[in-house]
């Protein structure tokens, strides 16, 4: 059962990636983008989750807690270049 | 023992879809809302809650399956729950900064129009003061 729920898990996102990757091609603003690849940041640690689940090992959650903590400092610095011309004042 | 066990399946694969569902609706409010401002609130929330529902299921996983009990998935959920609004508020911040500073001018912008420079304590224009509240409140 858990498979099958995977499965719908994986195709969910699979897709929700397909949307943003959309919105980063498109977006007309630069924010636009900024936000696309934070949610596309999500969706991959939601996607690493579940490959987590499917193959039982727990060695996956280091690779999602690492990926968290990067793209939240990506997009802090994607941001902070924007609004100041400098990344670390 | 194999009603236990079965519960919990049903439990995990509950809380698996339910969060792939609010990844998927995130994602796509990010696609069909027709502003930044609005489409700030998909991802920001509802990704962010499905992220949530999918590390439960996996701590409730490896705890039924495995017997192990890790707290990584929750210090990555907590950690998830507090850089969102930090992450949205700076694309916020971006976003306006970008909108009033247009080179066209008159635009109409959510904020209001753009403080004379020298005045703005607004924190893009200017470089806080060391020591004081960098607030756009008192503008």
């Amino acid at each position: 059962m858990i498979s099958y729920a995977v499965a719908i898990g994986f195709a969910c996102l699979a897709f929700a990636l397909a949307l943003n990757l959309r919105r980063l091609l498109k977006g007309p603003t630069i924010s636009d983008r900024i936000v696309a690849l934070d949610t596309m940041v999500i969706n991959t640690i939601a996607i690493i989750v579940l490959i987590g689940i499917e193959t039982a090992d727990d060695t996956y959650f280091d690779v999602a807690m690492l990926l968290a903590m990067v793209g939240f400092v990506g997009t802090v610095a994607y941001c902070k270049f924007i609004l100041r011309g400098d990344i670390v004042e | 023992m194999i009603a236990e066990t079965s519960l919990a399946d049903v439990v995990i694969s509950a809380l698996i879809v339910l969060g792939a569902a609010f990844a998927l609706i995130g994602s796509w409010a990010l696609v069909r809302l027709p502003t930044l401002m609005e489409r700030l609130h998909g991802p920001t929330k509802a990704t962010t809650l499905g992220l949530g529902g999918m590390l439960v299921a996996s701590v409730l996983f490896f705890q039924a399956n495995q017997g192990i009990w890790s707290a990584h998935e929750l210090l990555i959920s907590l950690f998830l729950f507090i850089t969102a609004p930090i992450s949205a508020n700076m694309i916020a911040k971006v976003y306006l900064h970008r909108r009033r500073t247009d080179p066209s001018g008159n635009v109409e912008t959510p904020a209001g129009p753009p403080p004379p420079p020298g005045t703005g304590d607004w924190t893009t224009y200017r470089r806080p003061q060391p020591g004081s509240p960098s607030s756009t409140a008192e503008n």
